[in-house]
């Protein structure tokens, strides 16, 4: 952020915006600035990472993870934003590939998959997620054999998503921490393997 | 009370509403079925006008090939339960 930034139109434009809430007693300045300190401080891939390493290491929290995302996002000691959304967690397999979208704006778990990459906000992955993922997929370099079954999950509610990628062979001699730093932000998402 | 349940096959409503809504116009008509109920939430297009009343919402399931004509994928979607009816 440059020094200017206070200056820019879009700079002047939210924090209007963030008077008009302020002022229809919808949001306070602190807990507008709880939410950005959250995002700038704790929100990262790296925490879906873990739970996904975690899971691929523990049959156990796995289950619990498919079961109920938030509780087991709790369990790491991950929050699920101050708002509270129903996290779901979906499983890629052999025979299936899942694949996130928010067809109407860019609704996506940040707490645990960081900040939102401009792409995932654009109108072009937006409308195109949903028509032909597989073209989509092919442009982040994830070929896909025609035998799996792709499933895109649109946020288009109060759930959000957080994509388990497939674990990769030969990992078995691997920690937690090693696995964790082989699943990337865009293998949360789906538009990666891992 | 649901009128829901997993399995069911639904069709979203095509009502183009006024002002703002969730339902998305590309499974207005469409015909899915309901994977799971996800939970109960204040339905989108009575909350922004200050209106909170609390409604299902089902993951719906729709086939590509229904949604476009072609594809072999399926979309999964959250619908509140004004947006359905059920299938004819």
């Amino acid at each position: 952020m440059n020094a200017g930034h206070g200056e820019l139109p879009v700079a002047a434009r939210v924090r209007r915006l963030e008077e008009r809430l302020i002022a229809a007693g919808l949001a306070t300045d602190a807990e507008l600035d709880d939410i950005l300190e959250q995002v700038f401080t704790s929100a990262s891939p790296v925490n879906g990472a873990r739970m996904v390493a975690r899971a691929w290491k523990d049959p156990a929290y796995r289950d619990r993870l498919l079961a109920d995302g938030n509780a087991a996002a709790a369990e790491l000691g991950f929050g699920t934003g101050a708002r509270g959304y129903l996290l779901k967690v979906v499983e890629n397999t052999p025979d299936v590939h899942n694949l996130i979208v928010c067809t109407l704006c860019s609704c996506y778990p940040t707490a645990l998959l960081g900040p939102s990459p401009s792409w995932y906000k654009s109108f072009a992955y937006r409308s195109r997620a949903v028509r032909e993922p597989r073209a989509v997929l092919a442009e982040f370099g994830v070929a896909l054999p025609d035998s799996t079954e792709i499933q895109v999950w649109d946020a288009n509610s109060e759930t959000r998503y957080l994509v388990m990628p497939l674990r990769a062979e030969g990992t078995d001699e691997l920690g937690e921490r090693e696995l964790a730093s082989l699943v990337t932000r865009n293998g949360l998402i789906g538009t990666a393997v891992r | 009370m649901t009128r829901f349940a997993a399995g069911c096959r639904v069709r979203a409503r095509t009502a183009d509403p006024d002002g703002h809504t969730r339902l998305p116009r590309y499974v207005r008509g469409h015909i899915g079925e309901v994977i799971e109920v996800r939970a109960t939430w204040p339905l989108p297009d009575e909350a922004v006008r200050g209106i909170f009343r609390d409604e299902p919402v089902y993951a719906v399931r729709f086939p590509a090939a229904g949604l476009w004509g072609s594809g072999s994928h399926s979309v999964i979607i959250d619908m509140w339960e004004s947006y359905l009816e059920e299938a004819p």
